[in-house]
Order: structure tokens, then sequence, then C-alpha cells
């Protein structure tokens, strides 16, 4: 489009930008997480993974994550399909709808759903009404996953309903012209053909369901620790920035880790790095 | 045409972001750092009004959430409100100035003496910090729900009452019931007591429904659990709400906690910072900050001034002094030490 | 099987909106404790507005959130252009750097950039906050912006310097044109992004200065203040009234061109 030296201008702000911003607060992580208070060098800190007990919380830290990943691809599959249905007229609609929440802010959105998950909270008002036995449902892992899959869904959503919308019709068309049954059309052609929106989706969702300490927070009742929550607590409780730092660069290894391995699941990958 | 709207709308939301932003430091402010829900509003705007001193409020909800954000100048605040053993803390870092009571003649004037004696404990010599609130921690619990007499933290423990349980979510504040339940000093070092207090709270935690902080005043009002680890002051507010409920202090012994006002070493508006102090300690201000709060006051003037009979008489919010007389208050124990306390405890929370 | 699906959208937007439905009616409580229902009020609409507290976070929260998208998109529409240049294996690697704040977890990124303020001698504040927001809101930009420049046929930007255009006119007469949805939809996503997040500017905002989120944070353990479910009622019927309004609009607009051809 236009010359080298114009492009490189172009460059430049973006490339000072990330080494300001990306590169070095990444480097000043590392850098604490494997010193010491004298600030020499020492693994003691990346060592700590396993006391305490932290393996524990990283553990479950992965299995909720997990978890709330598959609950909001179960989720997100069926709806995405519905919305991209053309023919109706109402989808926009539907859409709309779908997008409004997320203009609640998420907190507070998080703590409505303690209001209605307590021993005296809504659900479980509703089932006194009823004369039903009442839910134990606060401050168990089944909430922080609820708090997760209510939280993240969204981000499934839309990179899934992204990619089903630019399937083209006649494509579908033509597997049903050569005998495909709706569930066969389902399986050979929209999946794999959706599958990069749903890799996308998936890394969106697990990412902050990995490392939030919020969600745990609200909906765990502070008995649930997540790695998160560890990591927030070295901060701004235990004071001990080296620990901190040295658990978040164990869990960026993880989502590295992550990523690499659903680039290697993602078929279309070679279109997909524009 | 609407991107030219857009781009107006971002070149005067500059200027007004740096205008209101910029945190100019000629203004005449004062930046003050203190827990959650801990002043009535009201006051702010009456000191505003009479001294001309904008106050910044900041709030923390534990003593060891708030220390990081000062020891590392992160941000820079003049008044602090930490508890005891945090105050000791913060002396023995060279964090905080000594004060200047010729500027305090409120707090010279009302706060009762026994309070300064007590302060000794962690500020020898009173030097440091004038006391804002006190109190004691023991445990609230529904009169409807709990049939056994509340007379020790024994109770903490019974199974009957498993998940209907509210712990504090802190290292001291929870270490502290099972050090006092075994007889020691809540200010204990030896290692192998405080192992045996962490294997205490950790059989204890299936029984626990949460840790919590200061949200237990909401589930003790909704009725979300039987009882609860409260402080006096939160007991006396969550009584207020929930007629059900009844407070009592363990006869093993409890926590004599004070919460006071201190000046950071690198305040910036000192003198303002000694203003502010000295208004707090007022009579007229002290009444409604205690009105708003429940917490005791050690403001001898309050009692004289308050209205709500309720209040007056409450013998939570104003104990006969054989509650507090010889309870033990936290000391620092040393950042060694410190760290100890707080891995036992995240150990507790993992488990 | 419509019926299936009517069901199925039902149970969803049921557990979406159930939330906010508590939300809502927790504005109208007269207790200030949550879920302790006393009454209706209509209390803390008024009270709303007198806090100075929430008027100043929620006006810190929309000129944040206003100014990081618009620099981010700014500097991410630059990067695009450029970056539409390169060759496709340097593009990639451009790519997966400027991917790294969504890809990091967000606890990660807050501490990093707390860190590097705090390195820099840099006073944590309103300045810290907009820095880690645009921080943030550039990747957003970019994945919003890319892909349709990607799509844009050249020819017509080149038609144009044939024709004597400069490259800047050019550029802002026949390219801009054409990416102004993918522009807006990722100005509008940077907006959302910021006003919503809570964990990066909780670790790096200083003493006074509050956004909504963090605002919210603060209260959460004391008790929310229902002026805040009263504001994020308001907020959401705002945000309702517009989407009606852009639904019927898009309806008309339909009908308009089908009357049309």
């Amino acid at each position: 489009m236009f010359n080298k030296g114009l492009r490189n201008i172009l460059l430049t702000p973006f490339l000072i930008w990330a080494g300001l911003f990306i590169f070095i607060p990444l480097i000043f992580i590392v850098w604490y997480g494997v010193t010491d208070y004298g600030g020499n060098f020492s693994l003691v800190n990346m060592g700590l993974i396993f006391k305490h007990g932290y393996l524990d919380a990283l553990e479950l830290s992965v299995a909720l994550a997990l978890i709330s990943t598959i609950i909001c691809l179960l989720l997100a599959y069926p709806l995405s399909l519905i919305l991209t249905e053309r023919q109706r007229d109402n989808t926009t609609i539907i859409s709309l709808l779908f997008i409004l929440p997320l203009w609640m802010n998420s907190l507070l959105s998080t703590m409505a759903w303690q209001t209605i998950l307590e021993s005296n909270g809504i659900i479980n008002q509703i089932l006194r009404l009823f004369s039903l036995p009442t839910m134990q449902m606060i401050n168990t892992p089944g909430a922080i996953v609820l708090g997760m899959v209510y939280n993240f869904l969204p981000y499934m959503v839309l990179p899934l309903y992204i990619s089903l919308a630019k399937i083209d019709h006649h494509i579908l068309e033509a597997a049903q012209d050569l005998g495909a049954n709706s569930w066969q059309t389902f399986w050979r052609v929209i999946l794999p053909l959706s599958l990069p929106g749903a890799v996308s989706g998936i890394t969106m969702v697990f990412i902050p369901a990995l490392t939030t300490f919020v969600i745990s927070a609200l909906l765990g009742g502070g008995k649930l620790l997540l790695i998160g929550n560890i990591i927030e607590q070295e901060f701004t409780f235990q004071y001990d920035w080296h620990v901190g730092c040295a658990l978040s660069v164990i869990l960026m290894i993880f989502i590295v880790l992550n990523m690499l391995l659903t680039t290697a699941f993602d078929p279309l990958k070679e279109e997909e790095d524009f | 045409m609407k991107f030219k709207i857009l781009a107006l709308v971002l070149v005067s939301l500059l200027t007004f972001g740096c205008g209101s932003g910029g945190g100019d430091k000629k203004e005449n402010v004062v930046y003050v750092y203190s827990w959650g829900d801990y002043l009535d509003p009201e006051t702010l705007k009456i000191f505003e009004k009479e001294t001309g001193i904008h106050v910044i409020l900041d709030e923390f909800d534990t003593n060891e959430s708030m220390y990081p954000r000062v020891a590392e100048g992160a941000v820079h605040y003049d008044v602090l409100c930490p508890s005891d053993y945090m105050i000791q803390r913060l002396i023995s870092n060279d964090l905080i100035q000594p004060l200047d009571f010729n500027k305090l003649p409120n707090a010279k004037q009302n706060i009762g003496a026994e309070f300064f004696k007590q302060s000794e404990t962690f500020d020898p010599g009173n030097k440091y910090s004038v006391p804002y609130c006190w109190g004691t921690v023991g445990i609230i619990y529904d009169k409807t729900k709990v049939t056994d007499p509340v007379d020790s933290w024994n109770i903490l423990w019974n199974e009957k009452y498993a998940g209907q349980i509210l712990m504090q979510d802190s290292a001291r504040d929870a270490l502290m019931i099972p050090l006092k339940l075994m007889g020691k000093s809540m200010n204990e070092t030896d290692k192998n007591v405080l192992a045996q207090a962490q294997e205490m709270l950790i059989k204890q935690k299936p029984l626990v429904q949460a840790y919590v902080v200061d949200e237990v005043k909401e589930k003790l009002i909704n009725s979300e659990a039987a009882m609860g680890v409260v402080f006096s002051g939160e007991a006396l507010i969550i009584l207020e709400e929930n007629p059900n409920m009844a407070f009592a202090i363990p006869k093993e012994g409890t926590n004599f906690w004070i919460d006071g006002w201190v000046i950071t070493k690198d305040a910036e508006n000192v003198d303002n910072a000694h203003k502010f102090i000295d208004f707090m300690c007022r009579p007229d201000i002290a009444v409604k900050n205690f009105d708003y709060l429940g917490y005791s006051t050690p403001n001898i003037a309050v009692k004289e001034l308050e209205e709500n009979e309720a209040y007056k008489n409450s013998p939570v919010a104003f104990p006969s002094p054989d509650v507090y007389a010889g309870q033990e208050t936290y000391k620092y124990l040393g950042n060694e030490m410190d760290e100890y306390y707080n891995s036992l405890w995240m150990k507790i929370k993992v488990e | 099987m419509n019926y299936i699906k009517k069901i199925y959208l039902a149970i969803i937007f049921l557990f979406l909106y159930a939330p906010i439905g508590v939300l809502i009616a927790q504005s109208f409580n007269a207790s200030r404790y949550r879920g302790h229902w006393t009454g209706i009020t209509l209390d803390w609409y008024t009270k709303l507005f007198n806090d100075d507290r929430i008027v100043n976070a929620l006006s810190n929260t929309l000129s944040i959130g206003l100014l990081s998208a618009g620099i981010a998109t700014i500097l991410g529409l630059i990067t695009c252009v450029a970056m539409k240049e390169l060759s496709r294996k340097w593009r990639a690697t451009f790519m997966s750097i400027t991917n790294v704040p969504i890809l990091n977890a967000d606890i990660v990124t807050g501490i990093s950039l707390m860190l590097l303020f705090m390195g820099l001698g840099l006073r944590l504040g309103y300045v810290s906050i907009l820095l880690a927001h645009i921080v943030f809101n550039v990747p957003y930009v970019i994945l919003c912006i890319m892909p349709q420049l990607m799509a844009l046929d050249k020819s017509f930007y080149e038609a144009a310097l044939d024709l004597g255009a400069s490259p800047f006119k050019a550029f802002s007469s026949v390219v801009l044109p054409e990416l102004r949805p993918s522009i807006f939809a990722g100005f509008l996503l940077a907006f959302t992004m910021s006003a919503d997040d809570f964990i990066i500017t909780h670790f790096t905002k200083g003493a006074g200065v509050d956004t909504l989120t963090t605002a919210i944070y603060a209260e959460l353990k004391i008790g929310i203040h229902p002026e805040m479910y009263a504001l994020s009622t308001l907020v959401f019927l705002f945000v309702l009234i517009f989407v009606v309004l852009f639904a019927i609009n898009r309806r008309k607009l339909k009908k308009y061109e089908e009357v049309i051809s």
C-alpha cells in the first residue's frame, strides 16, 4: 500500500508502547519471581508452589476452570446456532437481549447470585414456600462454577457466533442436497467449520476462569482458595511480592501451555493468522 | 461529522480528566486511609466546611491489606487508622511519625486515660497514636438456633452447628481463638503451640460456613448462620437489626483491640493531618461517629452526649471495666513471625 | 424442534436476567442491608446524585473508558495499517505480541503494570489507571479492525493515489470510511471492557481515585450501599432504551429497503 519507510514510522508508536507496557512489566514479574528479598537469584519462591498446599489450589483452579469451560461450550453451541438462524427476523433482538446483561457491572451481578443462592436466599425461600427441602448452594465449588459460567459465557458465545455466521449457507444446502440429515450436517460440516471459534472461545473462557479471585471470594465464602486468590493474598495481605510474582510466572507457564495445546488442535490455524 | 463530535468529546474529556485527576499538591487536602465504613460521611462534610480542607478517603478491609500500600509508597496517605499491632509494626519499620500533641487539644482532653495506658503495649510513651475505637471480640449467636449456653470458644467446634459458623478471615483473629482456648497468649511465638492451634482450626474447617471480614454483618442480619465471631461494634449493629441475636464474650478471654489515628512518615499534609485527628476527637463529632459505627469509643465525653437510650445503656457499647480489664492486646511479633502466622493461615485456607 | 428452542432460549435468558432482576429489586429495598427486605423506597435514587463518591466514580469510569478507548482505537488503527504491509510471518509475530495483554491473566497484567509504574516512580492515580486501560484495550481494537482491513481491496486506495491524492488523503477518504464499522465496534468493545474491568484497575489505582468497579469492590465486604444498585439500574435502563430504539430503527430501515427494492 505504501513504502516501507512510512510503514516503519507507523509501526514505531506501537513498538515503543509494547516495549514499555508489555515487555518491561513481564520482565519485572519474572525478575521478582526468581529473586529473593536481597535481590539475589533464588528459586525458593518458585518452589513454594509445592508447599502450603498451593498445588491443591492450582489443581482446584484448573478443575473448576475446565468444568466451567465445558459447560460454557455446551451452552453456547445451541445458543449460537439459534442466533445464526437467518430466516427468523427477531434474531437481532435476541442477540441484543443477550448482550444487554454485559452492561450490568459483573461484580454486582455476581453479588446478586449470592443473594439468590444463600441458605436464606431466593431459591431456598421458594423451596420453603412449597415445603421442599432446602439446598446448600452458596460457598460450594458448584456456586463458583456457576459464577464463572455466568461471567464468561459471552466470551464463548461471541467467537462461536462469529464463526458460525461466517459459514456459507450454500455449503449447508449442498450437504443436505447430498443426502445428509441435519445431525450429519451438524457433525460433518458445521462443527468442523466452527472449530476456530470454539478454540478461541475456550481460551477466552479458560484463562479468566483459571485466574479469577473475585468470583471465588464472593461465592466460595473464603473457604475455597483458587490460585488467583493466593496470588492476590500474597500481594495485598502477606506483602510478599516475590512469592506473588513467582506464582504469577507459574500461572503464565500454564497459560502458554494451554495456548500451545489449543493451537495444536486448531485445524484451521493456517487461515487464521491474518 | 460523527467523528468530529467524538473527537470534541475526547478532547474535552482529556482536559476535564486532567483537571480532576492531576492531584495538584498545593491543594488543601488530607489523604485518609481508614477501615471500610469507619467514619460517618457527614462528619467529613462538616470538617470540609469548617476548615476548607478536602478529605480524600480510601478504605481498607484488613490491616494486612493496608500495610503494603503504605510501606511501598505506591500511594501517599497522610492519616491512617490501623489497629494496635499494626501500629507497632509501622513504628518499628519507621513508617509513621510522632504526633505533636500541642496540636491535638481535643485528644488530650477527651480520650480516656485508661485507653492511652492500654495503648502503651504497642505504642510505648503514646508518641504515635490517638485511640479512635476500641472493642473486644466475641461470639454473636442466634438464640432461636443455638440451644447450648454460649460462654466458651468451644462452641465453635460443636458439630451440632456444622455449616452454621462464621469465622474471621484474618490470620491473627483466627489463631487467637484456639490459642486462648489452650490457655496460651494470643501473641504466642512457640511454633509447637502454634502448630497445635493450626491443627484445631483445620479440624474446625468442615464446620465453618465461610471465612468472612466485614460481610459478617450482612450474613448475620439475614440469619444466614447460627453464630459468628464478630467485633463488639459489629455486634451492636447486628443486635439492632436482628432481635434474635445475642452477644457473648467467652470466658477464656478475648482480644482487647484499639484502632488509633497515626500520621505517616512521608505525609505531605502534616498540619492538616493533625487538624483532622483533633477534629475526630471533638465530642460532638465523636458522638456522630459512634452512632454511625456502633464501636465503643475511648472518648469519655460521648456517653453524656449520646441521645439514643438503647445505645447509651447497652453493655456492648459501653461495657463495664471488668469486661476488658486484664484482657490481652495484639502485639507486633516481628516480620518473620508475622510471615509464619500468615503461612499457617494460608495452609488452613487451602486445606 | 421450535418448541425446544424456545424453552432453551427462555432458560438461558432466565439465567442471564435473574441476577439483574435481583439487583433492580434491591434498588427499591428500604433496608440498607442486602436480602433484608423491609419495604419499597425511592430514596436511593435521590441519594445517588448527592453521593460525591459515586458521582466521582461514575465520571472517572466514563472519562477513563472514553479516553482509553479513544487512544487505543487510534493506536490500534495505526498499528493495523502498518501491520497489513508486513510479511505474513512478521504479521503473525506482531499479532501474538498484541494479544499478550488479553491472553495473560488479568491479575498478572495488573500486577506487572503496578510494578512498572512504581519502578518508574509514577504516583498511582488517574493517569496510571488510564495507561493500564489503554494497554488492555489496544488488543481488542486490533482484533476488531484487523480482519476487515485484511479483507479490504487495495485497488481503490491505489486508484485514489493514481488520481493524484496524497497518501493521507487517499487513506482518509477511501480506506477509513470502509473501516468505520469495525473501528466503531473496536471502540465500543474497548469502552465496555474498560468500564467493566476490576482486577487491573484494582492493582493500578491510587488514593481517592475510584472507578465504579473499585468503588463497588470496596463496598462488597461492608455491604453495598443501595445507591449502587440504583445507579446500575439506571445504567441498565439507559442501555435498554438505546437498544430498543436501535432495534426499532433497524426494522424501519429494513422495511424502507424492502419498499425501495
